[in-house]
């Protein structure tokens, strides 16, 4: 296949797969099947883009135009193939661990979950490969609306009121903000293709408007959840943890700091910000968001909101990278996209099987659960490793750019604020793994709380994550590759 | 050789309808008939419409007299535009008022019902249409008359009095608009509209100029639902049949649109329209309590129908605001959005019109739960409300696109800021019914389970399609407004 058809085919064969998912609803077994199917199909289809990537092609699909000299179009460059990898790989597992997760809870409404799963991946691949603005922002809210059934998921008033804040947040930051910066961008530039170098590199616009505009565009970006726009990803918590682990590592949260790189590294490029004093509070936005979820994050009991504010907080890791503007911070951004996802989608799974086997969501009633559920909390564990930035763990890798990156510009505030957030998540994180080994569980109250681990499938799955976390960090080559060839556009 | 007297055909066709039908007096007959009269219409506004694109503006003599002194039909970029969707909107909405008005009203009365919905078209098309002043009265009458007895055909009593609301207001408006082709005929001397805006410069007194443009702003603007004389038509569209507020709300407020644009930059000329009086910032104020005023009331409705009723008055808000932007990129925001509304409004009417038949009203209550009794009806609603907040992918985005363009272009920022923020409003109001349908469980009113009938569904869908399709395939709904908009500003026929 050309590397135009696989384009398509990465679009395409999610969309079907919806459709046949859809049409399969009532066979279960032949409605897993299809989403494994088109699972597999998806990460061959994205493989097979991989090799002319790495070679320095950048494949180009023109679909139609869908306004006046605006395209709807896609072009593949190493961001969007090092994000749709990820995506389209954890989709994988994360299907293994919905199927287990989903049956052993007996969820209701199944077929209307897996349909928006394979529609929230396609939306995914879209925002990948796009190659302007407009294509993003289209599969952007596409991503928005597609998940918001998901996220809904349960139905009822909790349901209905995460859903709200979700959708307002994520919504009306992208139609109150990230809408205008887009039409102003196409008013000043005449053009929303993202260029090598940036669009805005001569358009002559003054450091005010240049920082005004970026304003406009990290807000806009409600999924990468700057502050004070992030209190949608808590909110999302209400929905049942395979779209929490697919929010909080695949697609949404995922999408939102690709957006934020693309735009700086492709829309205003880095020359453009870095000669401009108004750009400044970029970092500092992203070092006090850092900081100040990752101290939410230690004081949340519920498992799942602390896992949702060190997103939060990991999440300004890679805006603050890209925000460093140095070609060693660009590729740990890049890294830092790769090494979250794979390490906090293991910690959502080892959250949802920790529920699944033994109905606990409070971080203070998890002593001792590393006797009966080892492999989930050694799971849990490298994923911690990872999200704290320790060796064997994939976060490492990213987190050593990141220093660098600082270092060598002497960006010293960036450097405290990284080290800081290290510690930080090592305060969230480590007392959870201690506890789970090294302290007795506490006396139970009458009913017993005899389980074991969690069903196979979701082993199986937080155990293949935990796995790509280590691989990851042995075998980094494909990502490095990847993330030189960003650095080198930047 | 009929393709040459297509202009008067398109207009001729539903008139003689009219009659015909009333002769005839059968149901099923009558509808065939409309049916027959609007699909010509419709293939004849499609055949003008690639005239007019490959050879420029048509311009037809009825009778064969010439103008001035003859009735003047004139084609070109805007009409033809507007003839395209008025015409197809009468098609998918006598398709659908098959099994709709059969419930509605009881069958020795259909034909009535289908003479006017006829004649209604034609007056509408006819205003499209015309080159002359008089002959657009002419027309706006026989549009308006037929549609007051329309909306009186509604179910309730309160039907009877929303008609008579918009009588005697339609009625001013359009005394207002003929007092004011009279001013401009005793300066002219002339009633074709070409003329006029050939000889007005020369007109003696520039007092009784703008005095009749006075007159035909408040008059056009009682037709158009502007701000604050929109009053008749929350009530007119509550309480009219559902397919009679389909076909209204998708073309009678955007032909009164039409008329304005051909008055503004046809006859008074764009400089006078901006220089002498200040409309374009009457109209942007006037536009922009309208969004933000409309859009919040909508917000609070408990009823489907006036809801988008006062969203309707809401997006006519965002046309009449690209019209006082006065830019190129603002006046094809609002051509474009007088066709991507017409569709959006179209289709969502059409789909409440459905739950109207299931469930006997379309309250909110009725609305719980509607997402598992009436899946299709519910998910047309979300994906139509979707172009009404204007996400990308469906056609109202393509009309935001252009309004915020003209917004940023023009250096009005706050502006801007103003058009999403109440993008977000209908954001909510949508919502509203997302949450109801979905999200609820379902109420003692809720109809059982069981969709609209396939003939009220599939006209529905059509339109929904179309709101989706004209989001990606913009080479007519903004190509031919961006032509519009050049002909208005540029002058050239």
């Amino acid at each position: 296949m050309t590397a135009a058809q696989l384009i398509v085919a990465a679009l395409a064969v999610p969309l079907a797969g919806a459709a046949g998912i859809a049409l399969a609803g009532r066979w279960p077994n032949l409605r897993e099947t299809t989403t494994m199917v088109a699972a597999v199909a998806l990460f061959g289809c994205v493989l097979g883009l991989l090799p002319t990537v790495l070679a320095g092609g950048r494949p180009q699909l023109f679909l139609l135009e869908m306004l006046p000299g605006i395209a709807l179009g896609f072009r593949v460059e190493p961001l969007g193939m090092l994000f749709a990898l990820v995506a389209s790989s954890l989709w994988i597992v994360n299907s293994v661990y919905s199927i287990g997760y989903m049956r052993a809870n007996n969820e209701p409404h199944q077929t209307r979950f897996y349909v928006c799963f394979a529609l929230a991946l396609a939306a995914t691949m879209g925002i990948a490969f796009s190659s302007n603005l407009l294509t993003l922002f289209l599969f952007y809210e596409m991503l928005t609306l597609v998940t918001w059934p998901l996220v809904t998921h349960h139905g009822g008033d909790e349901a209905r009121k995460g859903g709200r804040v979700y959708l307002g947040f994520l919504l009306g930051t992208s139609i109150l903000f990230l809408l205008p910066a887009i039409v102003a961008t196409w008013a000043i530039a005449g053009t929303l293709e993202f260029t090598p170098g940036g669009i805005l590199r001569d358009a002559g616009l003054s450091g005010a408007a240049v920082g005004g505009l970026l304003a406009l565009y990290m807000f806009g970006i409600g999924k990468a959840a700057l502050m004070p726009f992030h209190r949608w990803l808590p909110a999302a918590m209400v929905a049942p943890t395979p779209v929490s682990a697919l929010l909080h590592a695949v697609a949404v949260v995922k999408a939102g700091v690709f957006a934020v790189v693309k735009v700086i590294v492709y829309v205003f490029g880095v020359d453009t910000l870095a000669g401009v004093r108004a750009a400044d509070w970029l970092p500092a936005v992203a070092g006090f968001t850092i900081i100040a979820a990752s101290i939410v994050a230690l004081r949340s009991d519920n498992l799942k909101r602390r896992l949702a504010y060190s997103t939060v907080s990991q999440l300004s890791y890679v805006v603050l990278a890209a925000a460093l503007l140095t070609p060693l911070s660009v590729a740990a951004a890049a890294l830092h996209i790769a090494a979250h996802a794979v390490g906090k989608i293991t910690l959502f799974f080892a959250a949802g099987a920790i529920y699944t086997a033994s109905h606990k969501t409070e971080v203070s009633q998890l002593d001792g659960i590393g006797r009966r559920m080892p492999w989930t909390m050694g799971a849990f564990a490298i994923g911690s490793l990872s999200m704290i930035g320790l060796p064997p763990a994939a976060g490492f890798v990213s987190k050593w750019y990141m220093l660098s990156g600082a270092m060598t510009t002497q960006q010293w505030g960036a450097v405290a604020v990284l080290v800081a957030g290290t510690l930080l998540s090592a305060g969230y994180l480590l007392p959870i793994v201690y506890r789970a080994f090294f302290l007795s569980p506490a006396p139970s109250h009458g009913r017993d709380e005899e389980h074991g681990e969690a069903p196979l499938t979701m082993v199986i799955a937080v155990s293949v994550s935990a796995l790509g976390t280590v691989a990851l960090f042995f075998f980094p080559e494909v990502l490095l590759a990847l993330s030189r060839q960003l650095a080198e556009v930047g | 050789m009929t393709l040459a007297h297509l202009p008067a055909l398109v207009v001729v066709v539903p008139l003689i309808a009219a009659p015909l039908i009333v002769l005839l007096r059968r149901s099923t007959a009558a509808w065939a008939i409309a049916l027959a009269a609007c699909a010509f219409s419709f293939a004849a506004a499609l055949l003008l419409a690639a005239e007019v694109l490959a050879a420029g503006a048509i311009s037809y003599h009825l009778g064969s007299w010439p103008p001035p002194w003859g009735i003047e039909y004139r084609v070109d970029a805007l009409s033809a535009y507007v003839l395209v969707l008025v015409s197809g909107i009468g098609m998918v909405t006598a398709l659908y008022a098959w099994r709709s008005i059969a419930a509605e009203l009881p069958r020795d009365q259909l034909y009535l019902f289908y003479a006017l919905y006829c004649l209604c078209l034609s007056g509408l098309l006819g205003m499209t249409v015309t080159g002359d002043a008089f002959n657009l009265f002419v027309f706006m009458e026989i549009a308006s008359l037929s549609s007051y007895v329309l909306i009186a055909l509604g179910r309730h009593r309160r039907a009877l009095l929303a008609a008579y609301q918009y009588l005697i207001l339609g009625t001013i408006g359009a005394t207002f608009y003929v007092i004011g082709v009279g001013l401009l005929y005793l300066m002219t001397g002339t009633l074709n509209i070409a003329d006029i805006a050939e000889r007005l410069p020369q007109a003696g007194n520039p007092r009784a100029v703008l005095a009749a443009l006075a007159f035909i702003t408040v008059g056009v603007s009682l037709k158009l639902a502007l701000f604050p004389l929109h009053f008749w038509l929350p009530n007119a569209y509550a309480h009219a049949p559902s397919a009679v507020t389909a076909f209204l709300a998708a073309t009678a407020t955007k032909v009164a649109v039409y008329v304005l644009l051909r008055f503004y930059f046809g006859i008074f000329g764009f400089r006078l329209v901006t220089e002498s009086l200040p409309m374009p910032e009457i109209l942007l104020a006037l536009s922009v309590v309208a969004i933000v005023s409309a859009s919040l009331v909508a917000l609070w409705q408990a009823d489907l129908k006036r809801l988008f009723a006062y969203s309707s008055v809401a997006q006519i808000g965002y046309i009449t605001l690209g019209i006082g932007m006065a830019s190129r990129e603002g006046l094809t925001a609002a051509v474009a959005h007088l066709f991507n509304h017409g569709i959006t409004k179209g289709a969502l009417f059409l789909l409440v019109g459905g739950i109207a038949l299931r469930a006997g009203s379309a309250s909110f209550d009725a609305v719980r739960g509607l997402g598992r009794r009436m899946p299709l009806t519910s998910l047309g609603i979300v994906i139509a409300g979707l172009s009404l907040i204007g996400v990308p992918g469906t056609a109202g985005f393509t009309s935001k696109w252009y309004l915020v363009l003209g917004a940023i272009g023009a250096g009005r920022w706050w502006l801007a800021a103003l058009i999403v923020l109440t993008s977000l409003i209908a954001l909510a109001y949508v919502w509203r019914f997302v949450e109801a349908a979905y999200l609820s469980e379902p109420g003692a009113r809720t109809p059982e389970a069981g969709e609209a009938p396939a003939a009220m569904l599939a006209p529905a869908w059509l339109l929904v399609a179309a709101c989706v399709y004209f989001g990606f395939e913009t080479s007519f709904n903004i190509g031919g407004a961006a032509r519009a908009a050049a002909l208005l500003l540029g002058g050239v026929p």
